[in-house]
């Protein structure tokens, strides 16, 4: 088992005729993703590679593909059209991949899904992968990856394979480990994936990897509190960023108390988590934990 | 009013803002203000560069409030926040006595709707014409918070004065950098003085960067990876020089760029390399950093920790360029590393701090 995806997902990926899209559109499909269509319009008609059937439009290739989810790598200007596309076709999971998407063009797609069936991932966010169900819908590389039974949440990209390989390497596997993205404005954000894990018999433990800016930290550690029934390793980055600064990320900014790396570890530590001191000790941790169950 | 013009807060305290009593006041302070640098405690030591003052009617003041409009994230839409104890620190305000702030999320789906402009005159304690002014202030900065894209509008103090009009006294406004490709000509308003020069020139390169007060120049790929890498280098007792995130499809071009930005910071001791490399090859990052190197002749320690695509080449390119490299495979053996070459790596005043 896994969360989000599955051995049923059949991946759309909008902007597949691009130079990126297409890159990770074969990775996807070599780490065993079943990728069933792709869209660029004006290239309707066409294949991918010699393989993947590309349409004009979104709601076409759901139609003739049947295809349930998406990952998009229009560029973050015409991000929002895109987006919005895949939700007006019914796509279960749309996962958004460009780094600056205007916020306000977030807001109005969060908006429009407000209501509707469709789950949003990111955007700028590395997109998620089930070593267990072999499907991979992002960017990040499927070889750190190994199955398993840990589950792994993160606004950082980089930083979630840097926690994979460490557990990989310990001989630690993952059940699915899903990048929710940078951004301020987000569509699944850390409380929404803790509740898909805590339902998941798959996942015994679960990683989460925050950083400075906005109060989700802490909305996930009263989530933790209240109902979250399986052990939370988490892991703040940031701690040493000055205030008012943005680092890299359009959300990791701190402006005021609660944004601190210091406020998160505290209320990560009050709600019973595992707070990491340094991320070289993420995956350490991680065993310790296990190893004493 | 002679008002210095800069990208930056607490301008009143710096010397930024003032009162003046007849013309030939206002022109010695505005000459005295422009080409001067003004240091608030927003802008560092280096302070920033005045180009333009602002001179302005005096308003007396009967009372101070504070209105802005900003993207609130957990109500994934704009917010308007006013609170009538306006004029000083917001944050403070928010912090100590939250029932003060009043906060109306708008609908971004239908915009500002006039009910929810009275609730906020309301909340500000404004009536009759007052409240009609203030009304149709919130419009207009709803639809230039909009049609501009911006993160924040802040007016503070808005003010009624004492012969009851309602007047925005300052303001502050942010525009988002991701969404100017619509907004040409207001990115050409940009004044790239106002940044600190290297930050300026990584805005160019198109490298993440913020410069710190540290010694330790950090080259990493990945904002998380890079903000943790800062915390690595602080816990084993040092102190990063910067935040730099290279990116994932970054070239030669751009890491030589970006080792250049980090290297013209004279308070750099050693350079720590942090790579995870997926999109990104570890040997265009190994080539980057000994092309900069040796075109500035730098000679400072290096500490490389690269794991990913094409790692053996990047190191076997490291370890012949002659330079100091110290390898790491894992984020325990960089800190590691780290504390060995601790001495090297911290800055004369830390050192005498000891």
């Amino acid at each position: 088992m896994s969360v989000l995806v599955s051995k049923d997902t059949r991946l759309l990926i909008q902007g597949i005729t691009g130079r990126e899209g297409g890159f990770h559109a074969q990775r996807c499909v070599e780490y065993g993703t079943n990728v069933v269509a792709g869209v660029t319009p004006g290239r309707g008609g066409t294949m991918a590679f010699d393989k993947v059937p590309v349409f004009d439009s979104v709601d076409q290739a759901v139609r003739e593909t049947g295809a349930n989810a998406t990952l998009i790598f229009v560029p973050a200007p015409f991000a929002q059209d895109a987006m919005i596309e895949a939700a007006e076709a019914g796509v279960e999971l749309i996962v958004s991949i460009a780094e600056g998407v205007p916020v306000l063009d977030s807001g109005r797609v969060l908006r429009y899904l407000r209501g509707r069936k469709s789950r949003l991932l990111g955007p700028n966010c590395p997109g998620l992968i089930s070593p267990t169900a072999k499907c991979k819908v992002g960017i990040m590389p499927g070889s750190i990856h190994r199955p398993g039974r840990v589950g792994v949440v993160s606004r950082s990209g980089t930083l979630t394979y840097e926690c994979v390989s460490q557990l990989s390497a310990l001989g630690i596997g993952q059940s699915t480990c899903v990048g929710i993205g940078g951004d301020p404005l987000i569509g699944t954000n850390f409380v929404d994936v803790l509740k898909l894990f805590n339902k998941d018999i798959d996942t015994d433990l679960v990683v989460l990897i925050g950083e400075i800016g906005g109060s989700m930290e802490q909305e996930a550690a009263a989530y933790i509190k209240r109902n979250f029934k399986k052990p939370v390793v988490s892991f703040i980055a940031g701690a040493t960023a000055p205030p008012g600064k943005r680092m890299g990320h359009a959300g990791a900014i701190i402006t005021g108390a609660a944004a601190t790396a210091e406020a998160k570890n505290k209320a990560l530590k009050d709600a019973g988590a595992h707070v990491v001191p340094s991320p070289g000790e993420m995956g350490v941790t991680v065993q310790r934990v296990l190893g004493g169950r | 009013m002679v008002k210095a013009q800069v990208y930056a807060g607490g301008r009143g305290k710096a010397g930024g803002v003032r009162l003046v009593n007849s013309p030939q006041d206002a022109s010695d302070y505005a000459s005295k203000l422009i080409g001067s640098r003004l240091v608030t405690h927003q802008t560092g030591k280096e302070g920033v560069p005045v180009h333009k003052v602002l001179v302005e009617e005096t308003a007396s003041v009967a009372k101070e409030l504070y209105l802005a409009l900003t993207v609130d994230r957990s109500a994934q839409g704009p917010v308007f926040i006013a609170s009538a104890a306006g004029g000083m620190d917001i944050e403070e305000v928010s912090a100590k006595q939250p029932e003060k702030i009043y906060r109306e999320g708008v609908d971004i789906a239908i915009g500002l709707q006039p009910f929810q402009a009275r609730r906020v005159a309301r909340a500000l304690g404004l009536s009759g014409d007052q409240a009609k002014a203030a009304g149709s202030m919130l419009t207009a900065i709803y639809r230039m918070f909009m049609e501009l894209d911006c993160t924040l509008v802040e007016v503070n103090p808005l003010a009624v004065t004492s012969d009851g009009k309602v007047i925005a006294l300052d303001a502050k406004v942010d525009l988002e950098d991701d969404a100017l490709f619509r907004h040409p000509d207001l990115a050409a308003l940009a004044d790239p003085a106002q940044e600190d020069p290297s930050e300026a020139q990584a805005h160019e390169a198109k490298v993440a960067f913020v410069k710190l007060e540290g010694s330790v120049g950090c080259l990493v790929n990945g904002a998380g990876l890079a903000m943790a890498t800062m915390d690595l280098v602080r816990r084993v007792g040092a102190t990063p020089a910067n935040f730099l995130d290279v990116g994932g499809g970054a070239d030669d071009e751009k890491v030589v760029k970006a080792v250049n930005i980090m290297l013209s910071d004279s308070g750099v001791k050693g350079i720590l390399i942090n790579i995870f490399g997926g999109i990104l090859r570890c040997d265009i990052v190994a080539r980057g950093v000994v092309r900069a190197c040796q075109e500035r002749s730098a000679s400072l320690p290096i500490i490389a920790r690269l794991q990913g695509t094409n790692v053996e080449q990047a190191c076997e390119i490291l370890a012949q360029s002659g330079l100091d490299v110290f390898f790491a495979t894992t984020l325990l053996e960089l800190e590691a590393q780290l504390k060995r070459a601790l001495p090297t790596l911290r800055s004369a005043n830390e050192l005498s701090e000891d």
